[in-house]
């Protein structure tokens, strides 16, 4: 087969534009619903009638006048002659706007492929648009699409083929602008456009308009917030135990099978240890332990995300930020990392001054991540079971994750505004934030497709990074110098740090160990408490809490260990992501102390006054 | 009288744009042109910040951005 030819993706953000992209090439990229998610250019494949062709998504940009690094690229790539058509994506109940994009890239390149989308939500909301009068108004091929149905896109797909093999010939209509300050007569000329072709101007969704005057109100916003929350996370508590309580009866099952196999094969009794109690006990703890909160917050998370629910979220709390002296889209960059926090530090890329992004990934880490929420979860749940009973336990836990949560959002709001009195002085840059309408999530698409993922991404860390850190730490709990382990060693050397803080020894080693993973941590404390006694199973949450109370922890304990669960140094991938965000050490080592400073300081004050009670 | 004045519910014609440059070509992406009509939609929880419909679109501003868009004085309608 032939060189690929290339095709541009370009349009605003929220039109769509992903979805075609995922339903063109079919692969499966993460599409969301708030402005400006696509930073990394995505490439996808597909063949159409024998020739294939590489599909480029372009950042969703409002212009191409290369004021921020999205429209750099954006532009650059389009003009650097490499695409053998764009295909600009518009949004059919706002054509106006997205009209304005379409004309500067018409003034650029004449190879241009116009896709009207979301034709079916302007037909509910009876916005009809003349496309044959578009098309002669443009002078390029206008097709119109529906793309979360799948509507229009052979369409498209044969448009695009057809501008390439030069069957058609756009000749993209040129107007007389002026040059020095094209914006205005851009616009001039898309609003006549868009008088002409659009027969009933669009308003505000009705729906829409409605959820937010519930969603933004002074009285419920926040409430409604809190409670979206507090929902997602009762569901994850409540689901997880089940197949949490199953992994764990499979993994000891194959442990046996595993170990008899050892046994039978005569291996040496370190091998046996080493691999079945070290590696796979290591791997079995994160997967059953970890990975099914994981498995159930983040498809959640997902659909708020897709349902277009995060934009109002930052709309809300941006009167917050504004005080901490922050940008309002770090709120998104906040929300991002409740994912992933080295998602959250790449999101960051959607602010465009230098200070206020540095800002942003200076803070990303003070939320707890879907690696951190497990620990949570689980330390919430022994605290609510331990100190209330059973009846009310998922109430109770999903009160301390959710207060957990708060804590995380407060100290971003006042570490940000230390930050902005001390290292990072200035105003904060401007900020406009569009608020697409809600959309109907693809509930199907999303739940499986982030369940499949987020299962996916664990188990390859599991095996990745889980395993080998329980090989470490089965050695380190194995080899004796002198008369002690060197896990022993290391924990009764970081032991007065941990008392200090109301922690022990272990538990910080456990914290240093799981730097490549949070979802480690927990399983480390477990395997240093159990060392001298392997045989031990852990099974459900009271054999957890029974070892625990076993080894000294107290209330007191479980709360300390909450705390830096939010407040401590990142995991190794986000450092990775910061150190390469910002090019720099210094700041790269600042992510890292200033939340360690924040737990240790916050651990410490808790004990002192509680010893002293 | 800038957009800042402006209470939700009320529309007004964009007259002029006094950001710094950058700014205002921003606002110019977005279609916060002179002569453009713009609603006010709503104000966040705690009145800050402001959803404003434009073109289209629903697009939300901080108060001091909105201080500096002059409107025409006698543009102001309920919607």
């Amino acid at each position: 087969m032939s060189e690929a030819h290339v095709v541009a993706l370009a349009g605003n953000p929220n039109t769509g534009k992903s979805t075609i992209f995922n339903k063109l090439t079919g692969l499966k990229q993460h599409t969301g619903n708030w402005p400006g998610k696509t930073v990394l250019l995505a490439q996808g494949d597909y063949t159409y009638q024998g020739q294939s062709y590489g599909v480029v998504d372009l950042p969703g940009t409002y212009s191409l006048s290369a004021s921020s690094p999205e429209e750099e690229v954006a532009r650059d790539f389009i003009c650097s002659g490499r695409p053998e058509v764009t295909v600009i994506v518009v949004d059919a109940t706002c054509l106006e706007r997205n009209l304005h994009l379409v004309l500067q890239i018409t003034q650029l390149t004449n190879k241009v492929v116009v896709c009207v989308n979301l034709m079916d939500e302007a037909k509910r909301r009876q916005i009809e648009i003349d496309l044959l009068m578009l098309e002669r108004e443009l002078g390029v091929p206008v097709i119109p699409t529906s793309a979360t149905k799948g509507e229009g896109l052979e369409m498209l797909k044969d448009a695009i083929s057809r501008v390439i093999n030069g069957v058609i010939q756009p000749e993209a209509v040129v107007f007389d602008i002026n040059q020095e300050n094209p914006t205005p007569s851009l616009y001039v000329e898309a609003q006549r456009i868009a008088e002409m072709v659009v027969t009933t101007p669009s308003d505000m969704c009705r729906l829409s308009h409605r959820l937010d005057q519930i969603a933004t109100s002074r009285r419920f916003g926040i409430p409604l917030m809190l409670g979206l929350l507090a929902t997602i996370l009762w569901i994850t508590i409540a689901g997880a135990n089940y197949p949490s309580e199953l992994l764990t009866r499979l993994f000891l099952g194959i442990e046996r099978v595993l170990s008899g196999l050892f046994t039978r094969l005569g291996s040496p009794l370190w091998l046996h240890d080493s691999v079945v109690l070290g590696m796979f006990r290591g791997l079995a703890w994160v997967v059953s332990v970890m990975l099914p909160p994981m498995a159930i917050f983040f498809p959640l998370f997902t659909l708020l995300e897709d349902f277009g629910y995060l934009p109002r979220l930052a709309f809300n709390l941006d009167a917050l930020f504004q005080k901490a002296g922050a940008h309002g889209k770090q709120s998104l960059t906040m929300a991002m990392g409740f994912g992933c926090n080295a998602v959250g530090v790449i999101a960051a890329r959607i602010i465009d001054s230098p200070r206020d992004r540095l800002l942003a990934i200076l803070t990303n880490n003070l939320v707890p991540c879907n690696g951190r929420f497990p620990i949570l979860i689980v330390m919430g749940s022994i605290m609510a079971g331990a100190v209330i009973g059973t009846q009310m336990t998922s109430f109770y836990a999903v009160l301390i994750v959710l207060t957990a949560l708060v804590m995380g959002v407060l100290a971003t709001l006042l570490i940000s505004r230390l930050l902005t009195a001390t290292m990072l002085r200035g105003e904060p840059s401007f900020f406009i934030l569009e608020l697409p309408p809600y959309r109907r999530p693809q509930i199907g698409t999303v739940l499986v497709r982030s369940f499949l993922d987020r299962t996916l991404t664990v188990l390859w860390r599991a095996v990745v990074v889980a395993a080998p850190c329980g090989l470490i730490t089965w050695v380190l709990a194995n080899v004796w110098l002198q008369d002690q382990t060197l896990f022993t060693h290391l924990s009764l050397w970081l032991q007065p740090i941990g008392e200090m803080m109301g922690l022990d020894g272990v538990i910080l080693l456990a914290f240093i160990l799981g730097i490549p993973a949070n979802e480690i941590v927990l399983p480390i404390i477990f395997m240093g408490y159990l060392s001298g006694n392997t045989l031990m199973e852990v099974q459900g949450l009271q054999a957890i809490q029974g070892i625990l109370t076993a080894n000294g922890w107290t209330w007191v304990t479980a709360l300390n260990f909450v705390i830096f669960t939010i407040f401590h140094w990142p995991c190794a991938t986000t450092l990775l992501t910061i150190k390469r965000e910002t090019g720099s050490l210094k700041w790269t080592f600042l992510a890292a102390v200033l939340p360690t400073t924040v737990g240790i300081a916050l651990c410490t004050l808790l004990t002192n006054i509680i010893g002293m009670l | 009288m800038t957009l800042a004045d402006l209470l939700p519910g009320e529309s007004g014609i964009i007259q002029m744009v006094k950001c710094d440059r950058l700014v205002r070509e921003r606002l110019a992406d977005l279609g916060l042109l002179p002569g453009t009509p713009i609603r006010v939609q709503y104000r966040g929880p705690s009145g800050e910040p402001t959803a404003y419909w434009v073109r289209g679109s629903l697009l939300a501003l901080r108060r001091s951005t909105a201080e500096s868009i002059i409107m025409h004085p006698l543009g102001r309608v309920l919607a």
